[in-house]
Order: structure tokens, then C-alpha cells, then sequence
């Protein structure tokens, strides 16, 4: 159970492997990792109740280093060995770390699956927009023309964005941060736990040998107060130094205002509505990209909706309930038999 | 008229063809189950099209059921005694598995010019054209059945549909069957569709008392009952003896049973069944896809079910990397391939035993995991509860071998006493280890335990690099890499300890052993049968353990002068034996056309070895 009760208090060593931590220095991995080892104590489910499954790549290293059941898998499959976890064992709290190209490329059907399913289990999505395991290949997140050692000439395919294939894929849940912003982190990772549904946390994430500053435009400290906005349930959707900034509906899109200027005042400033059925507005949040419009981070979205492994068991429960047997031999006498004597 | 003549005989195969929306599968599945019910021993065989509706009354859209009733019975018979062709395209694609001499029943209502244009009948007279030596019994089943039905208010289409129940009427007469047992099926059958029982059985009556009318004019056959175990029986198909065989395994381990499956032909039906057994808390999940099924079902294991996935060759493809992940990790797993014609989609609906290479030999890497093989539909039951129990016991990937042939083919089977099948004993991390233990650490047979998530003090990490052999962390270390190669081997030869010695056959003292494996046993048992009873004495052994092979191979097939390696592929089994044992006297004796053997084939190829090397 995600919040079942724990006398003994955990503290974030509780959740450490003894293994040693093998990511490059400065790799965002490692900011990802103390902020999950922090927000697993603050919830505080016991260690042996946690399962956390990867796939293969740089982030899915991650499994070693906890202190919880944990598996790495295979390329890209780490969301149907996670939905089969949760399935069996709709007890356990489930963690899937993934990265771009386990979870989008190879891995893209799996992924919007568990979203489709609503899985109850908290994917944490580290996007570095580079093969960083195999030395530095585009990935399914690299802008069009990004040159790589696979794309020497510049690519010629437009990116995903993980969020609108989340939306696609009538996800219940998604929130994003960046490795740098460890407060926000850590709030989303809390908020994708207490979140029942298939929660999507996307982390944008520095690879400092293979694409060393991919998010800088949202992470230098001098320009990050105006090229992202914290988004939180119920609030204002404020941003800048100041809060001197704001997003206000224009048409059927977004902009971005200064308040006082041109006529707009703090009341023309939409609320952050998590929660709304619809996922259009979401989609628009989400799709901001730090440029003309700040980048969003936070909780974008968390709709409640069933869950498939909660599905499962309540059916199960309910054929047993109706007409279940107690036993194999029981169900095969109740069909067509007859005796020989 | 002719008067009626009774002929005694051990056993009937009796083939239902038309079009696939003709219903010949239920009605001869109807038949099989009554012929049960009075004692036969039966086996079945749907021999049906890759197309789910091809255009009426075509070539390609010919759908049977073949069903073998009467003692003695291993197989759904070489040749049928009797073909009931609901048109002409049916008499035409299925008159060559009737014997000459047999019987074909037709619906002569649907041979007009047209319908015979329609099945490429090229002259009027279809039974010269084809050069059928049979007796042909000319039912007017078409307008019978439109006049059982008259006055009900039923539209022309529903009325047609009820065809196949005038054709069952009329061969439950041949065979002297009770009519009010066939009833008694259709009543469940239509439980909640009371008109439509009610038309169905007028229809069943109908054929009947036809038959009855016209005795005078067909050879009439009585079927003596057998002499079989006495206990409960049910009609069961590979394909559900499978799924229920597993469930077995779950009650005698006490684990939940978990599926992670995709749709895929001929397995389907395990997915199908095991869906339906949530009423006994299995949790079958569809996935996205072959991947998903296989990936999700090592989760499940992971965290502590017995974990199965289900596919044909192709998904068996798909499904190679995880199986060397679940190798990596040793954890259970049973993977059920239901072998068909391939490589690629190959045919999809036809039998074939062409996937051994590949389960053998099919992963990157040095992956050795348990290959077994079922041997008929029945025996599906005992070889998924085995491949269960080897999985959970031995903390291995098994693959079970089954193949559409006896997936789709059905027999008589005794529902065993629980005490029948063994208690499983999963592989727990015994008490006293707990503060010490390792991921990787083994037992005294070479096995890993298994920790379940939410035991406390067991938290662990597996995955698919390389673990050190003690500590069970990351090794790049060379020669531990070798030692956990060896390691992991050495566990799977040692599974050799735990199976059944092979079980010789026949004449034991011959100096020809015919050996097979898996789905042909049916067909080699007879044959070896006729064999010997027929003055030729050859010994045989199936195989149902193949990787690895019962401890005695060696000893008892180093025994015999020559041994003839008979499988449905061109000499896969027969390179894998040669490949362990060099020495050995291999023959071949192989067919690859997506059909079952004959009987008459084995024994011919058989004989034939034996002639050409004695002279």
C-alpha cells in the first residue's frame, strides 16, 4: 500500500544500496537519485514493500542503488516487467525509471500502454535527449537536426514530446522537473506516489559527456525564474523573479503577461486546475517549451481514474464471489463429465 | 435396396466439412462428446481454414472436424470412414481423407451448376471428377431442414445455419449414438437462447429420423465401448489441458497463477481459457504484445506467482531476449510454445514440429533453460503441471513444446484425485540464511532462492548483467563471468536428476527403435503397434524431456541396431541426439507439409529403413 502506515520512522539511507553509485560526475542522475532515496523516507513505505524496475540505458542503472526489491531488465521493456509487478502484486509500490530512449523509442509501445492501463506505478522518465550508454546517438527527443555521432548531417525527424504521448495516451498523471530543481522534484516524486494511476514524472536531465547544456535555456540561474513556471493545484500560474509574471488565456491558446502592463491585472492570471477532466488545457501547459512561453514544471496533471491491477483483483474477486470453485477438480466436475465404471 | 449390413469395428473416423460458417466444428465437437458419454475413447481434429470466412461455397473456405471414436483410439484417425460434405467445394478439398469404400454424405440441395462453378468443378459430374470410390449418400439436407422449420417465422439465414444439425442428426443414427444425449448438449449450449434450441433440435430429430427412413441403403456401424480406468472423464483439447494443467501447479504450490499473453494461432486458447479461470483467482493478462506477454509475466514472477507466458513459433521469437533475462535473473517461468508450419507466418492454423532448434538453441548468449515436449492433448495436462513444477523447483525458464495438432485435438480424459500430482516446493530462502544471504547464492543442486518482495531483510537486485558469484553484485570479472556460465548450466543438467527415465515401447527386444518426441506420439504408438502386430517387431521411445534428456538416453538407445528418428520437420531431434551422442545409429524419417503423420506413413518409412538396410 502506498501510505499504509509505518511505525518505524525511514530515513533516506534506509533506501540506499551498498552498491557504489557508477554515473559520470555531474551526471543529473545522481540528483534524482538522493531526491528519490529523500521522498521514498517521507512517505515512508518500508523498504521491502518497494519494487523499482528499469529498462536498460544510463538512468536504469538506478535499480543497483536501491535498497527495495529491485530489478533491471531489458531495452525499453521495464513498463510491461513493472505492469506485471504490479498486477501480480497490487501491494507493492512500484517505481519504473526509465530514459528517452528505453521509454519512447524501444520501449514506446510498452509506455503508452501502462498509461492506457493506468497502472498504478510511478514512472520516473529521465530525459537527457541523447543515447548516453552507447556514446552519444540521437534520441526520439532530440530536436530535428541535431547532430550526433548517428546524425552527422543534422536528423530529419521531428522529436516526441513525452507528455503529449502521455496525453495521447489518456494519461491520468503527468508532472515534470528538472535535475537542478530538487524542491520541485521531490514534490513531484511524493505527489506521483500518492497519485493512483499510471504517474508520468518527467525529469529533464543534464548528460554532461554526450549533450552537455541540452536544457540550459531553462536551467541557467540567470534566465530560469522567466523561462519556467512552477505550477501548483490551485494557484495562480505565476512565474518570473517576482512573481511579476503570469499566463492568461488567449483564444484558444496561452501567453504570457507582465502584470501591469498592457491592461492585464493579477485576475486575468488562470488558476492551475490539476485536476480538471479535460487534458486540454494540460496539453498546452505541458507543450511549453521555455521559449515563447516558460517551461512548465510541477504537477501538470492528476485525474483520478480505476486503475487496471485494482480492476483486475475486483474482478477476480467479484467472478469468485458469483460463481467461483474452490478448486480446479471442482470446476472441471461441474462441467460435461461422465463416469466409468 | 440393399439390406443393411453391421460392421464391427474397433474404431470410427468420422469427418464433418463445409463451409467455416457451416458449424462443423460444433457439430462435431457435439458428436465426440456423445460418443463419449457412451463409453468411446475419441480424439479430434479441426482441420480449418487460415481464413476466418472465405467466400461460400469456395475452395479455400472448407472447414472439417474429424473425430475418432472407439477403442483403442490415439489419434483422430488417418482416413475417415465417413465424410459428411455440406457442399461441393468441401467434397472436393476433403474426398481424398475418405477411404475408398467409405461413405460420403452430401447436401445435394447445394449441388447446382452454379455451386459447382463455385468450387471449380469443371463437368456435371462431380463424383467421376474427382474420382471418388465411395459410396455417396445424396441428403437433401438444404430443403429438410427448410421444411423442419417451416412456420417457426425464422429468416432463410438462421434457417440454413441449423444445417449442421440435420448432418449430426444423421450420423448420430449411423452410429447408433442416443439422440436425446446430442440434445441434451445443444440445451446447454443454448441455455439462453431457447428458440434456438428449440429449432436445433427439431433440425438433430429431423437428420435422425432421415437416417432412420433410409437405413436400407448405408452400411450401419455399432461401436463397441471400450475398456478404460474407471473414474471421471471429460472431453479435453491440449489446449485447455494446459491452461488447467498450470492451474494444477498453482493449487500444489500455493502460488497465484499469472498469464501474460497475446493472441496468436493455434495458442490462443490457453489465453482464452485462463481468462475465463478467473473464478479460480488466475489473473490473465493480454498484453500489447508477444514482448509485453512474456516481460509482464517475468515481473509476476519477480514478484512471486507462477508466472507463464503463451505463444506459437513466431511470438517464441519475439519473446528471446526475455527469455535470457528470466535465464539471467533465475526466475520461473513457463513459456508454452503451441508449435505450427513456419518459419514467419508460415501456416498459421496447420501442426509442425519445427521449433525445437529454436527453444534448444534460440537466445543470445550461453542460455541454457529446460525444453520439454507434451505428447497429446491429455498429456498437455501432466507436461504443463511438470514444466511448472521444474520452473518453481528449479528457479528456471522451462519452455513446453505442444503443436497445433494436439492443442486443436480433443480426447477423453479422467479428471485425476488431487493427491494425483506432487506438492511444489518453491525455493525459499531457508530461515537461517536470511541475515547472510546473497541474490545469487545456491543451494546444494546449483539453485537460487527465491526472496519474494515484502520480506523484510531480503531486499535484492537482479538483472540481466553479469552478478558476482558470491556477493551477487556487478562483475565484470572475467573468470567469474565463466564461473556463473558454468554455474547456471550446470543447474539445468542437473534437472536431468528430477524427470522420469525415457520409457521404451514396443518390442523392446527389436533391434530398430523408432523414437519421436512431443505430438507425434499418438501416430507412433499405433504404428509401432501395427508393426509389431503385424510381424514386424520395432521398440519405441517418445521423448517428453528434452533439455535436458532423461539420464538414460544413452544407455537405451545405444541398445538397438538402428534408431529411426521420426518428426514433423527435416531432422531437427535427430541432429540434437547426434549432436550429444555421435555414435548413435540415427535414421530419419521426417515430414514437413503442416500435417500430422499417418499411421501408414510411419509404418511404410519404417519398414522401408528396415527392408533397404537388410538387404
Amino acid at each position: 500500500m502506498e501510505n499504509q502506515v509505518n511505525t518505524t520512522k525511514f530515513e533516506a539511507k534506509d533506501y540506499k544500496s551498498d552498491q557504489v553509485v557508477r554515473w559520470c560526475p555531474g551526471c543529473g542522475d545522481h540528483a534524482v537519485l538522493n531526491v528519490l532515496h529523500k521522498a521514498m523516507a517521507e512517505v515512508g513505505t518500508a523498504p521491502e514493500n518497494i519494487a523499482v524496475i528499469s529498462g536498460i540505458g544510463c538512468s536504469s542503472r538506478l535499480p543497483y542503488y536501491m535498497n527495495t526489491y529491485a530489478f533491471h531488465t531489458i531495452h525499453g521493456r521495464g513498463g510491461a516487467v513493472a505492469t506485471g509487478v504490479k498486477t501480480s502484486r497490487p501491494d507493492l509500490t512500484v517505481w519504473q525509471v526509465a530514459g528517452d530512449g528505453d521509454c519512447l523509442a524501444i520501449g514506446g509501445n510498452h509506455f503508452i500502454h501502462e498509461v492506457r492501463r493506468n497502472v498504478d506505478l510511478n514512472l520516473l522518465l529521465l530525459n537527457n535527449k541523447i543515447y548516453g550508454l552507447t556514446k552519444g546517438q540521437y534520441s526520439p527527443t532530440s530536436a530535428r537536426g541535431f547532430v550526433s555521432k548517428s546524425s552527422p548531417y543534422g536528423t530529419t525527424e521531428d522529436p516526441f514530446v513525452p507528455a503529449e504521448l502521455v496525453f495521447g495516451a489518456r494519461g491520468t498523471f503527468f508532472a515534470r522537473s528538472i535535475d537542478v530543481e530538487l524542491t520541485v522534484s521531490r514534490e513531484v516524486m511524493i505527489a506521483a506516489v500518492a497519485h493512483k494511476g499510471c504517474s508520468v514524472v518527467e525529469v529533464l536531465q543534464n548528460c554532461m559527456i554526450f549533450n552537455n547544456g541540452i536544457h540550459n535555456h531553462v536551467t541557467d540561474r540567470a534566465t530560469r525564474a522567466e523561462r519556467t513556471i512552477h505550477l501548483v493545484h490551485g494557484e495562480k500560474m505565476l512565474f518570473g523573479k517576482d512573481g511579476e509574471r503570469g499566463l492568461v488565456q488567449d483564444g484558444f491558446g496561452l501567453k504570457a503577461v507582465v502584470l501591469g502592463e498592457d491592461g492585464y491585472t493579477i485576475d486575468d492570471v488562470l488558476v492551475h486546475d490539476a485536476r480538471c477532466e479535460s487534458n486540454f488545457l494540460h496539453q498546452q501547459l505541458a507543450m511549453m517549451d521555455g521559449t515563447d512561453l516558460p517551461l512548465a514544471i510541477g504537477v501538470i496533471r492528476d485525474v483520478e481514474a480505476p486503475t487496471y491491477e485494482t480492476e483486475v483483483a475486483a474482478q477476480v474477486a467479484d467472478v469468485r464471489a458469483k460463481h467461483g470453485y474452490g478448486s480446479l477438480r471442482e470446476m472441471i466436475l461441474a462441467g460435461e463429465t461422465w463416469q466409468v465404471k | 435396396m440393399e439390406q443393411s449390413r453391421v460392421q464391427f469395428r474397433h474404431s470410427i473416423v468420422v469427418r464433418f466439412s463445409g463451409d467455416s460458417g457451416d458449424g462443423m466444428q460444433l457439430a462435431g465437437n457435439i458428436f465426440s462428446n456423445v460418443s463419449a458419454g457412451v463409453g468411446d475413447q475419441i480424439s479430434t481434429f479441426p482441420d480449418y481454414p487460415a481464413e476466418v470466412r472465405a467466400p461460400q461455397g469456395s475452395l479455400n473456405g472448407v472447414s472439417g472436424f474429424q473425430v475418432h471414436i472407439g477403442h483403442g483410439v490415439h489419434t483422430p484417425g488417418d482416413e475417415c470412414d465417413v465424410l459428411v460434405a455440406m457442399n461441393p467445394a468441401a467434397l472436393k478439398q476433403h474426398s481424398r481423407f475418405l477411404h475408398r469404400g467409405g461413405v460420403a454424405i452430401v447436401d445435394i440441395d447445394t449441388f447446382r451448376p452454379a455451386d459447382l462453378a463455385k468450387a471449380e468443378y469443371t463437368t456435371d459430374d462431380p463424383y467421376t471428377e474427382i474420382g471418388l470410390k465411395a459410396q455417396v449418400v445424396e441428403v437433401p439436407m438444404t430443403s429438410m431442414v427448410k421444411a423442419a422449420l417451416e412456420g417457426t417465422g425464422m429468416d432463410l439465414k438462421s434457417v440454413l445455419k441449423c444445417r449442421n444439425m440435420f448432418a449430426l442428426g444423421l450420423v448420430c443414427w449411423l452410429f447408433n449414438m442416443p439422440l436425446e444425449s446430442a440434445i441434451h448438449f445443444l440445451k446447454n449450449k443454448f441455455a439462453n437462447k431457447p428458440a434456438v434450441f428449440e429449432a436445433n433440435e427439431r433440425v438433430v430429430r429431423g437428420g435422425y429420423d432421415y437416417g432412420h427412413n433410409i437405413h436400407a441403403t448405408v452400411s450401419t456401424y455399432r461401436i463397441e465401448t471400450d475398456d478404460v480406468r474407471p473414474g471421471t472423464y471429460t472431453d479435453v483439447s491440449g489446449n485447455t489441458a494446459t491452461a488447467w494443467g498450470l492451474i494444477m501447479a498453482s493449487e500444489k504450490s500455493g502460488l497465484p497463477l499469472f498469464l501474460g499473453s497475446y493472441p496468436i494461432t493455434p495458442a490462443t486458447d490457453i489465453l482464452h481459457e485462463l481468462a475465463k479461470r478467473r473464478d479460480l483467482g488466475v489473473k490473465a493478462c493480454q498484453m500489447e504484445d508477444e514482448i509485453g506477454g512474456i516481460c509482464a509475466a517475468i515481473g509476476a514472477s519477480f514478484s512471486g506467482a507462477l508466472a507463464v507466458t503463451s505463444t506459437s513459433g513466431p511470438g517464441l521469437s519475439l519473446k528471446s531476449e526475455a527469455m535470457g533475462l528470466a535465464v539471467m535473473a533465475e526466475l520461473p517461468l513457463v513459456v508454452i510454445d503451441v508449435q505450427r508450419g513456419g518459419p514467419s507466418t508460415g501456416l498459421p492454423t496447420k501442426t509442425e514440429q519445427t521449433d525445437l532448434q529454436q527453444a534448444l538453441y534460440g537466445r543470445s548468449g550461453e542460455c541454457p533453460l529446460v525444453v520439454m515436449a507434451a505428447l497429446s492433448p491429455t498429456d498437455c495436462f501432466s507436461s504443463a503441471f511438470e514444466a511448472a513444477r521444474i520452473a518453481v523447483e528449479h528457479m528456471t525458464p522451462v519452455i513446453l513444446l505442444t503443436d497445433a495438432f494436439i492443442a486443436n485435438g480433443s480426447s477423453a480424459w479422467r479428471i485425476p484425485d488431487d493427491d494425483e500430482y506432487p506438492v511444489i516446493r518453491p525455493n525459499r530462502v531457508p530461515q537461517d540464511k536470511v541475515s547472510t544471504w546473497h541474490a545469487y547464492d545456491r543451494d546444494e543442486r546449483g539453485v537460487r532462492y527465491w526472496a519474494v518482495p515484502s520480506t523484510p531483510g531480503l531486499q535484492h537486485r537482479v538483472g540481466g548483467l553479469e552478478k558476482d558469484y558470491s556477493t551477487g553484485a556487478l562483475s565484470n570479472n572475467p573468470e567469474n563471468h565463466e564461473q556463473m556460465v558454468r554455474a547456471r548450466a550446470a543447474k539445468i543438467e542437473r534437472v536431468a536428476d528430477d524427470i522420469a527415465p525415457l520409457e521404451v515401447g514396443g518390442d523392446v527386444n527389436a533391434d530398430t527403435i523408432v523414437v519421436g518426441w512431443g505430438g507425434t506420439y499418438g501416430h507412433i504408438n499405433t504404428a509401432v503397434e501395427q508393426l509389431c502386430a503385424a510381424g514386424t517387431p520395432v521398440a519405441m521411445a517418445q521423448f517428453r524431456h528434452i533439455f535436458p534428456l532423461p539420464r538414460n538416453t544413452r544407455e537405451v538407445l545405444s541398445r538397438y541396431k538402428r534408431v529411426i528418428v521420426a518428426e514433423l520437420n527435416s531432422g531437427q531431434m535427430a541432429r540434437y541426439l547426434l549432436s550429444l551422442m555421435p555414435e548413435l545409429p540415427v535414421r530419419q524419417l521426417n515430414k514437413i507439409q503442416g500435417q500430422p503423420f499417418l499411421v501408414q506413413e510411419l509404418t511404410e518409412g519404417i519398414t522401408g529403413i528396415i527392408n533397404r538396410e537388410q538387404q
